[in-house]
C-alpha cells in the first residue's frame, strides 16, 4: 500500500519494543463480539493510482461540466475566471497540508494570510472587523441571527422574501430546535426588493431583519432606510451577500447601515464544485466583535519586539468555553479564505471594479437580448449580474429542455420554489465574464425555440 | 521595537535597521525571509489580472447605488503576488515537510492524486443547480462515498452534507431531537463525558439542550456506574467519543449504548477518532445511533491551514429517516437529489430540512472516495493497525521520561497521552512543545484532554515511517529529560522559527483584526 511506510520488519520490532505478541493484541479493549476477524466484507481491496483515477475519470465524464457549454446560472454560486496562479498558490503544501494555526511561531504564514484576508473582507462589506471564516453563506446567515439574538436578547428575526431560499431554509431548520421566531413569505416576481414590507413587520421583539444584497432575483434596493428603522426599533440589520464581486460596482451593506454583513466568498478564487466547499464570510461592527462567532486573527508581538500574528479572543469559542461558546464551530474554510485573499490581491481595488463593471455590461446587454425573445419579460428595474425573468411557460421545463440540448440556461424558480406555482414562469440569469457573445446568441436562441 | 506598521521600514533610521535579533540589515535570515503585509506592498492602481477597461461613459442599471467610496484594497501584479504567498508559506511547518502529531487531529499524508481527480472539469466545474442528468457522476460519487461510509460503520442511513466535524455533531444531535420529537418525548440533557472535545459542549448548547458532565474513573474511561445512575427521562442522548480522548478504547461501549437504549435516550459517538478503528471496527456493532466522520482526518482531505471540512454523518435505523436534505436515491433511471420537494415519495418525509445551502463539500467527496479506493478494505484496515501501532511505539518508547498516566490502562489506540507530571518547578508543557519547534518538529496537542494536568496528546499516524518515529522519540527524550532536570533554556524557546513566543495577552488585551493602515 503506497501510502504506509511501515515495513513487516518495522512492525515486527516495534511490537518488540511494545511487548505485544501482535497487532490484534492492542485491539483487545474492543468487545469481542465486535472486532472484525477480516477487512469488512463486501468491499473491494486496495487500487492502484492508475485504476483510481480511471474509476474517478469515468464518474466525471458524466457530467457536463459548467465551461463546456453555454452556462448562465448563479443563485448563489457564480462562475468566473479564477487566474492560473491562485490555484497554484493554495496547492502549496504550507498551506494546504497545515492544520489550523494553533502553533503560531511555525504558522505565521496561514496567520498573516487570514489577518489580510479579515482586512480585505471587512473593507470590500464595509465593516470594522471581519473573522477568518464561516463552512459558507448559509450557515454564515444562521449564526448573524443568533448574534443578533445574543446582543439584542431577543429572539424573532424577520426575513427578507429576497434571501435565498436554501439560507431560509437553512434558518429555519436552526431555529425550529433553538425556538427561534423566523418571520418569512417567499417573494413575488415584482421589479422591486420587498424593503417597504419589511419595515412594516419591524416590531418590539424582533433581534434583527436579514436582507439580501443584490437579492435572489438579483434587485438592488437601497438599505439606508431600512437600516434606519431597525435601530429605531432597537434591533440589527444583517444583510447577506451571495456575489461579492457586486460590491465592486455597488455601495456595500455596511456603509448603508447593516449591523452583520454575512456573504458567500465563492466567487473569488473558490470555484463551483457542486456547492463545496465554500467560504462563509462574516464581518461587523468593532463594538460587537466579542460576539462574533470563528476563528479570529490577531497582531502582536513576539519575544523579540517583532510583529506577528495569533488567533486571539478564542474565549468566545468552543474549546475553551465549552457549553458557553458563541458557535459550537471548529474547523472552518481556511484554504478557501486563502483563494479568495489570492485572487482579491490579484484584482486589488482596480481589478475589482473592472471586473465588476464587465460583469454588469455583459449581464446588461444579455438582459436587452433576452427581452426581444417572444414570451419573455424583465423582471428587474435595477441588477448587477443577474436578473429575473418571467417567461411564457414552465421554467422548469424550459431549462431541462436547454440542457438537452447543451445550454444550460440558469435556475428556475420552480426548482428553489416547487411549493410555490406562482413562480413557476420564472427563471434566474447570472450574466460573468465568462459568457461570450456566441453563448447569448445560443442562450436567446434555446429561449426562442422552447416558447414558440 | 514598536509594531511595524510603515511598510519596509522605510521610517527607521540606519541605526535601527540592524536589528539584534537577527544581526541583518532587512531582518531575513538567508532562507528565512520576512514578508511585509499585503497592504504593505501593494497599491489601489497594481492589478494582477487582464481585464476590458470600463467605459466611466457607459450607462447602468444599478439602481442608483453605485459605489461611490474607495475599496482600500491594494492590488499586486501576478509575479508580485506568487512571492507574497509564496514567501508566506515558507513560514507555515506542514504535514508535507514533517511528521505533525497533533492528538485529535490525525493530520497524515494528503495523496496528489485526490486533488487531481478533485479537479477533473467534471468535479471541479459543476454548478449545484445543474439539472440532475448533466451531473449524474457527481451524484453517483456522493452514493459511492455514502455506501462505503455506511458499510464501514454498519450503519443504515448517512447524511452528507454537514460541512465539518462540529457541523456533523449538530446533524446527529438533531436527528435525535427529531425522532424524540416525533415520538412527543421531550428531553432537555444531554450528557457529556468530561474528556470529551468542546465541540460536543458547544453543539448540545447551540441544539438548545442542558449539558451535563459525566465524570471518568481513575483508569481514564467514562464511569459507566455514574452514567448508568444519571440516565432518566430527561435525557435525550449521551455523546461519546470512541476512542476516547485519552487515547483509549471505551471498554464498556456496548453496554453503554444498551443501557442508554433502554432509558429511551440515543448515543453520539464523536468519530474525530475513527482512524483508530477504520475497516477493524464498526460502531453500528457497538449501538451508535449517530456518528459523524471527519473526512478530513479519517480519510485524508487536506486540513488547509483551518479547514475546509467535511462531516458526513451515518445513522442507526431508528434515526435514519430524519436525515436532512438533500439526499441521494438511485432508480432505475438514474440519480436522483431529493431536495424541498419529493422528499415524502423518497422515503424523507421526516427529513428535518436543510443544514446549509447545496449539497455538502463536493471537493472534500472526490478526495476521501479516491483515498477509500485507493486503500481498498484492506488497506484501510491497515490504517486502523499501523496508527494504532505507532502510538503504542510512542507510548512505550517515552513512559520512562514521560508521566503516562493512562500507561497501566491497557494498550492506547491512535493517540498516545502524556503529562508534564514530573518536570521540574517552572517547566510545564508549552516548554517540551516550543523546544520541538527548534528540533524541527510540530508539537503534540498539548492541554488537552482537560481532565489531564498539563496533557501531552501524540498521534503519530500510519504515514510515518520507522525512522521519522524515532527521530522524533529521540528529540522528545532529550527535551523530556531537559525538563525533568530543570533545564531553563527550554523556557525561551523556540529560538530558531521565524518567530519566538508571541504576546497572546497583548493581542487579546487590544485587539487589532484589521490592518489599520
Amino acid at each position: 500500500m503506497r501510502y504506509l511506510p511501515l515495513t513487516e520488519a518495522d512492525r515486527a520490532d516495534m511490537l518488540a519494543r511494545i511487548g505485544a505478541p501482535s497487532v490484534d493484541a492492542l485491539f483487545v479493549d474492543v468487545p469481542e463480539t465486535a472486532r472484525l476477524a477480516g477487512p469488512v466484507e463486501g468491499l473491494p481491496g486496495h487500487a492502484g493510482e492508475l485504476a483510481v483515477e480511471r474509476h474517478m475519470t469515468r464518474l466525471a465524464a458524466r457530467n457536463v461540466n459548467a465551461g463546456s457549454v453555454p452556462f448562465f446560472l448563479g443563485a448563489g454560486a457564480y462562475r468566473h475566471h479564477i487566474p492560473a496562479s491562485v490555484d497554484h498558490l493554495i496547492q502549496r503544501g504550507e498551506y494546504l497540508t497545515a492544520y489550523t494555526p494553533y502553533q503560531p511561531e511555525i504558522a505565521q504564514g496561514t496567520l498573516q494570510m487570514l489577518f489580510e484576508f479579515q482586512t480585505q473582507v471587512a473593507r470590500l462589506l464595509g465593516c470594522d472587523v471581519a473573522n477568518a471564516s464561516m463552512y459558507d453563506g448559509s450557515t454564515a446567515c444562521w449564526e448573524a441571527i443568533a448574534m443578533a439574538a445574543r446582543i439584542t436578547k431577543r429572539k424573532k428575526a424577520i426575513l427578507s422574501s429576497g434571501l435565498h431560499p436554501h439560507y431560509v431554509s437553512t434558518v429555519q431548520t436552526m431555529a425550529r430546535f433553538t425556538g427561534d421566531a423566523i418571520v418569512y413569505t417567499a417573494p413575488e416576481l415584482a421589479a422591486e426588493p420587498d424593503t417597504a414590507a419589511l419595515i412594516g413587520r419591524i416590531d418590539a421583539d424582533t433581534s434583527c431583519v436579514v436582507v439580501q444584497y443584490p437579492d435572489i432575483l438579483g434587485r438592488i434596493g437601497d438599505l439606508s432606510a431600512l437600516a434606519d428603522a431597525v435601530h429605531a426599533a432597537g434591533a440589527l440589520l444583517v444583510a447577506v451577500v451571495t456575489e461579492p464581486v457586486a460590491l465592486g460596482a455597488i455601495r456595500s451593506p455596511g456603509a448603508m447601515g447593516a449591523d452583520i454583513v454575512v456573504g458567500e466568498g465563492q466567487s473569488l478564487g473558490v470555484g463551483l464544485q457542486f456547492g463545496g466547499p465554500y467560504l462563509g464570510l462574516f464581518a461587523t461592527r468593532d463594538k460587537y466583535v466579542r460576539q462574533m462567532p470563528g476563528r479570529l486573527v490577531g497582531e502582536t508581538l513576539d519575544a523579540a519586539g517583532r510583529r506577528g500574528f495569533v488567533l486571539t479572543l478564542s474565549t468566545r469559542e468552543q474549546h475553551i468555553r465549552r457549553e458557553k461558546a458563541t458557535s459550537n464551530i471548529c474547523t472552518n474554510s481556511g484554504l478557501c479564505a486563502l483563494a479568495f485573499s489570492i485572487h482579491m490581491t490579484l484584482l486589488g481595488e482596480k481589478g475589482l471594479r473592472a471586473l465588476a463593471a464587465e460583469n454588469h455590461r455583459l449581464a446588461c446587454r444579455t438582459a436587452d437580448r433576452l427581452a426581444k425573445v417572444p414570451g419573455v419579460k424583465l423582471v428587474n428595474t435595477a441588477f448587477f449580474n443577474e436578473f429575473a425573468l418571467e417567461i411564457a411557460g414552465d421554467a422548469r421545463a424550459v431549462v431541462r429542455a436547454l440542457a438537452a440540448k447543451d445550454v444550460l440556461a440558469g435556475v428556475s424558480l420552480g426548482r428553489l420554489y416547487p411549493d410555490h406555482s406562482e413562480l413557476a414562469g420564472g427563471l434566474l440569469v447570472a450574466v460573468t465574464e465568462t459568457v461570450s457573445e456566441e453563448d447569448i446568441e445560443a442562450l436567446a436562441a434555446g429561449l426562442e425555440e422552447a416558447l414558440a | 521595537m514598536s509594531i511595524n506598521s510603515s511598510g519596509w521600514r522605510p521610517s527607521l533610521g540606519a541605526n535601527d535597521m540592524v536589528q539584534d535579533v537577527t544581526g541583518t540589515v532587512t531582518g531575513n535570515r538567508g532562507l528565512l525571509l520576512e514578508e511585509p503585509l499585503l497592504f504593505e506592498l501593494g497599491t489601489a492602481e497594481t492589478c494582477g489580472v487582464d481585464l476590458p477597461v470600463p467605459d466611466p461613459a457607459a450607462a447602468n442599471r444599478l439602481g442608483g447605488l453605485e459605489r461611490d467610496d474607495a475599496l482600500a484594497l491594494p492590488g499586486l501584479s501576478e509575479p508580485e503576488t506568487v512571492r507574497h504567498y509564496t514567501r508566506l508559506s515558507r513560514q507555515n511547518y506542514a504535514i508535507d515537510l514533517g511528521i505533525f502529531p497533533l492528538g485529535s487531529c490525525t493530520m497524515k499524508h494528503n495523496p496528489r492524486l485526490n486533488e487531481k481527480v478533485a479537479r477533473l472539469p467534471g468535479f471541479a466545474d459543476l454548478h449545484p443547480l445543474q439539472p440532475i442528468t448533466t451531473v449524474q457522476g457527481a451524484l453517483g460519487v456522493m452514493a459511492e462515498l455514502g455506501e462505503w461510509l455506511l458499510r464501514l460503520t454498519n450503519m443504515a442511513g448517512v447524511a452528507m452534507s454537514p460541512k465539518a466535524g462540529a457541523h456533523g455533531e449538530l446533524c446527529g444531535i438533531l436527528c435525535i431531537r427529531a425522532a424524540l420529537e416525533a415520538r412527543g418525548d421531550a428531553r432537555e440533557v444531554i450528557l457529556v463525558p468530561d474528556s470529551a472535545h468542546g465541540t460536543n459542549p458547544a453543539t448540545a448548547a447551540f441544539a438548545n439542550y442542558r449539558v451535563e458532565s459525566i465524570p471518568g474513573t481513575p483508569d481514564g474511561r467514562v464511569d459507566f456506574e455514574a452514567l448508568k445512575a444519571r440516565l432518566g427521562p430527561d435525557v435525550a442522548a449521551v455523546m461519546i467519543t470512541n476512542p476516547n480522548t485519552c487515547g483509549l478504547f471505551e471498554r464498556d461501549m456496548k453496554a453503554i449504548s444498551d443501557a442508554v437504549h433502554a432509558a429511551g435516550a440515543f448515543v453520539y459517538c464523536d468519530g474525530a477518532n475513527f482512524n483508530a478503528i477504520v475497516g477493524k471496527v464498526r460502531p453500528g456493532d457497538l449501538g451508535v445511533d449517530a456518528m459523524h466522520i471527519n473526512l478530513h482526518k479519517t480519510f485524508s482531505t487536506p486540513h488547509g491551514g483551518g479547514g475546509p471540512g467535511s462531516g458526513p454523518v451515518v445513522l442507526s435505523e431508528a434515526l435514519a429517516p430524519f436525515a436532512p436534505l438533500p439526499f441521494v436515491v438511485q432508480t432505475a433511471d438514474g440519480y436522483h437529489l431529493v431536495e424541498e420537494e419529493g422528499a415524502a415519495e423518497a422515503g424523507g418525509e421526516q427529513a428535518f430540512g436543510r443544514m446549509s445551502a447545496f449539497h455538502g463539500q463536493m471537493g472534500m467527496f472526490t478526495r476521501a472516495l479516491a483515498y477509500i479506493l485507493s486503500h481498498g478494505a484492506d488497506g484501510l484496515k491497515q490504517v486502523a493497525e499501523d496508527a494504532v501501532l505507532s502510538a503504542n511505539y510512542m507510548l512505550r518508547s517515552l513512559d520512562d521520561v514521560l508521566d503516562a498516566p493512562f500507561g497501566a490502562s491497557g494498550p492506547c489506540m491512535h493517540e498516545a497521552l502524556f503529562s508534564d507530571k514530573g518536570f521540574a518547578d517552572g517547566l510545564s508543557t508549552i516548554d517540551v512543545a516550543k523546544a520541538l519547534i527548534d528540533e524541527g518538529f510540530h508539537p503534540m496537542t498539548m492541554y488537552f484532554p482537560l481532565v489531564v494536568h498539563g496533557a501531552m496528546l501524540v498521534e503519530p499516524t500510519e504515514c510515518e515511517s520507522k525512522a521519522t518515529l524515532d527521530q522524533f522519540i529521540g528529540a522528545l527524550r532529550n527535551i523530556a529529560e531537559r525538563a525533568r532536570a530543570g533545564d531553563s533554556a527550554l523556557a525561551q524557546t523556540p529560538t530558531l522559527a521565524p518567530r519566538r513566543r508571541l504576546d497572546e495577552t497583548l493581542a487579546a488585551r487590544k485587539p487589532r483584526l484589521v490592518w489599520q493602515g
